[in-house]
């Protein structure tokens, strides 16, 4: 396989693995963090620091303790996913998850004490209120989203270990940049490299031209 | 149209963090007529407006309504409350949640929009209104479901003299078309000019409440001493 | 619901899939690029989809243990007769062989080029106190590495800061070495496959201590229902062809040759 025919499998399966874990974490993450911005409960502060407190997880303790539970002699053995890009999937998930979860119940917090008086006032029902705040919300939340993704498609120590980076399998930008950089092959190392900072600038970027149409209130 | 009135509000005290800010408040709101609230900064007035409209829970006490409909009160706030969303959307976003036909939104939407004059701007953001705008719409909003009563906050409290003209021309409007209003203001002219019913607050409880006439004629010496502009405590 | 959906689409796909089996073996075989030379191969003849997961002799010991592989080719006949012996293998059998290299700067401040074994050449890194490459892995090459500082009479887990146990894989190892101009022991392949030779070269080679065999092993499927033991025994029938022997013993960088077909019938 030429150089620019394994860049762009690699590329385009970093991209899949990402973005599977993006949509799978920002529907458990986006109503998690809304709802505990409207909905008063006994742990709710306890939750919350719990999330936060996540966020610092290292991700390769993360791919340590996924890989143990997917291993064959492992509880999910059965399912046989160790090694193959699924394994990636919920390691990302489970890296991400408290990350969108955290920034998104900031945004949903501050939008709701604006509109808290307004939707009490009419009348709205729980459902209502959190499928409010989160359409008028939704450029923070894509925001919210997008630093998950920024996270999951630099990470290398969680995937490499559930993954295996496996060649034509397994192997994405990230651990494909390890393994090349290990064999002193720097070209294609480089090349992945370029690739996987094109990404993060556009990711950013976004969220920079977001972030400004968010104050002019346009979109 | 006004079914939901007489109100009754029996020994209702509202307490935060210890101290008594409202109560203990016996009072019965009929049936006809616009109601304004008055007293000095801090005697309770928007705590009393929250308590009727029910947004407000009440520490000891009751609020009865004689039928009690939650979508019949309409409510405007002090600072209006603008949704990220255009103009249009703002307005229709309380019969949406009504699941009203589209249809019916759309006509209810330009109804509101030619009466407060705001057509030009529909689909401009909400958040980039002048003051006076936004709680021209806020008014719109609270009356497009078509309220039996609509509570406000010191309205006009933020407003230059133009749009205070607009708003009380809009309220007058309304009432005579039928609408209960209930609202306080610390503008007394204002008061004079659309009250029927005055009730004075002070330090939390009623000190004084009638008919309009009692703006000549007050009965406490509390309330003759706000009236002409003192400081009452 | 949609969730649910998809994740029962995926795992069916993963019960689904055939001819694919998982391969552990060491970096140092991966290094040397004679995978891509057999994977292609074995595909055309077999059908068989290997995946490889390069990993350290140790870890693919413990990965054949657990059962996430089918099998194991590696290059540490102690720790292989100790995993056959405990039941997590079948059996061994040897496929090739090549050696292993003492690598250093090219100046050769401690001498090793005039060594008369690969002991004394160890031993004279130790005397000079040059900074020395440690894979520090529990890999084949890192125990072969230590039984040479025993046969040298040196305890490696005493020596001083000059030698740097790194911790990781032959390629990584050798790019230390390089970016610290230091000693480092390796194997021939990987060495020859290697594009960041900078400034080093093999200063040792050629004592019969320093043979390097590697052996492959399937996993004992007694172990668990999903290890593909009826794969392993195809590839290891290929392994141990004519075919096998002719890529193996066909490989050359620059001319020389990588390994050395060595299996013989079962």
């Amino acid at each position: 396989m030429g150089i620019d025919e394994e860049l762009w499998e690699i590329s385009l399966r970093s991209l899949r693995v990402t973005l599977a874990a993006l949509l799978i974490a920002s529907a458990i993450a986006i109503p998690l963090g809304t709802y505990l911005a409207v909905q008063r409960f006994r742990y709710r502060r306890f939750v919350i620091s719990m999330i936060n407190a996540l966020m610092g997880l290292p991700p390769v303790v993360v791919g340590l303790v996924v890989y143990i539970m997917l291993s064959r002699s492992g509880p999910f053995g059965v399912l046989n996913l160790l090694f193959t890009p699924t394994a990636m999937i919920i390691a990302q998930v489970i890296i991400i998850t408290p990350v969108i979860a955290s920034i998104a119940h900031q945004s949903m917090r501050e939008l709701w004490a604006e509109y808290h008086d307004l939707l009490i006032s009419l009348n709205t029902s729980k459902r209502q209120r959190i499928l409010t705040l989160i359409y008028d919300g939704r450029r923070n939340l894509l925001t919210a989203a997008l630093a998950g993704f920024g996270r999951a498609i630099g990470e290398v120590g969680a995937i490499m270990i559930v993954g295996g980076n496996i060649d034509h399998v397994t192997r994405v930008l990230t651990t494909a940049i390890a393994l090349e950089t290990g064999k002193g092959d720097f070209a294609l190392a480089l090349g992945l490299g370029f690739v996987l900072i094109g990404i993060a600038i556009l990711v950013n970027l976004a969220i920079h031209t977001l972030s400004r149409t968010e104050r002019e209130g346009r979109w | 149209m006004t079914a939901a009135f007489p109100l009754t509000l029996s020994g209702v005290h509202v307490r935060k963090q210890g101290k008594t800010v409202l109560g203990p408040v016996d009072l019965t709101l009929a049936t006809d007529g616009t109601t304004i609230i008055v007293g000095p900064n801090g005697s309770g007035k928007t705590m009393l407006l929250r308590v009727m409209h029910g947004i407000e829970r009440v520490n000891d006490g009751q609020v009865a309504w004689e039928c009690d409909d939650p979508a019949k009160h309409g409510f405007v706030f002090q600072t209006p409350i603008m949704m990220r969303r255009t103009v249009a959307e703002n307005l229709a976003y309380p019969l949406k949640l009504l699941k009203t036909p589209k249809d019916q939104i759309a006509m209810a939407v330009d109804h509101w929009l030619a009466r407060i004059g705001l057509e030009a701007s529909r689909n401009g953001q909400a958040t980039r209104l002048s003051g006076g705008e936004r709680q021209k719409l806020a008014i719109a909003r609270a009356l497009i479901r078509k309220p039996d009563v609509l509570f406000l906050d010191e309205p006009c409290a933020n407003l230059d003299g133009h749009a205070t003209r607009e708003i009380e021309a809009l309220l007058y409007e309304v009432a005579s078309a039928g609408t209960r209003l209930v609202m306080a203001t610390h503008d007394m002219g204002q008061a004079r000019r659309l009250a029927n019913d005055l009730v004075f607050l002070l330090d939390g409880k009623i000190h004084e409440l009638g008919p309009a006439a009692i703006f000549d004629r007050p009965a406490t010496g509390a309330l003759a001493a706000f009236l002409r502009g003192d400081i009452v405590t | 619901m949609r969730f649910l959906f998809t994740v029962i689409v995926v795992l069916w796909g993963q019960l689904l899939a055939a001819d694919v089996m998982r391969l552990a073996v060491t970096t140092s075989f991966e290094n040397s690029g004679l995978a891509d030379v057999l994977l292609p191969a074995i595909k055309d003849d077999l059908g068989l989809d290997v995946q490889l997961l390069v990993v350290g002799t140790g870890q693919a010991l413990r990965l054949g243990e657990a059962g996430d592989v089918d099998a194991i080719l590696v290059h540490s006949k102690a720790a292989e007769e100790a995993f056959v012996g405990a039941g997590h293998g079948t059996h061994r059998r040897e496929i090739m062989f090549n050696d292993f290299v003492v690598i250093g700067p090219k100046a050769d401040g401690a001498g090793i080029g005039a060594a008369i074994d690969a002991a004394d050449a160890l031993g004279r890194i130790a005397a000079a106190g040059a900074p020395f490459v440690s894979r520090g892995d529990d890999s084949g090459t890192h125990k072969a590495e230590l039984a040479i500082w025993t046969s040298a009479g040196i305890d490696a887990s005493a020596l001083g800061p000059w030698y740097q146990s790194v911790g990781a894989g032959m390629g990584a190892a050798l790019n230390t070495a390089v970016g610290l101009n230091a000693y480092v022991f390796s194997d021939r392949a990987s060495w020859l496959n290697f594009s960041n030779q900078d400034g080093l070269s093999v200063l040792y080679q050629g004592d019969p201590a320093l043979f390097n065999q590697y052996a492959y092993l399937p996993v004992n499927s007694e172990k668990n229902a999903h290890v593909r033991n009826d794969l392993a025994m195809q590839l290891e029938d290929w392994l141990t062809s004519p075919k096998a022997a002719e890529l193996i013993n066909g490989y050359q960088i620059g001319g020389e040759k990588l390994f050395i077909f060595n299996a013989s019938p079962p």
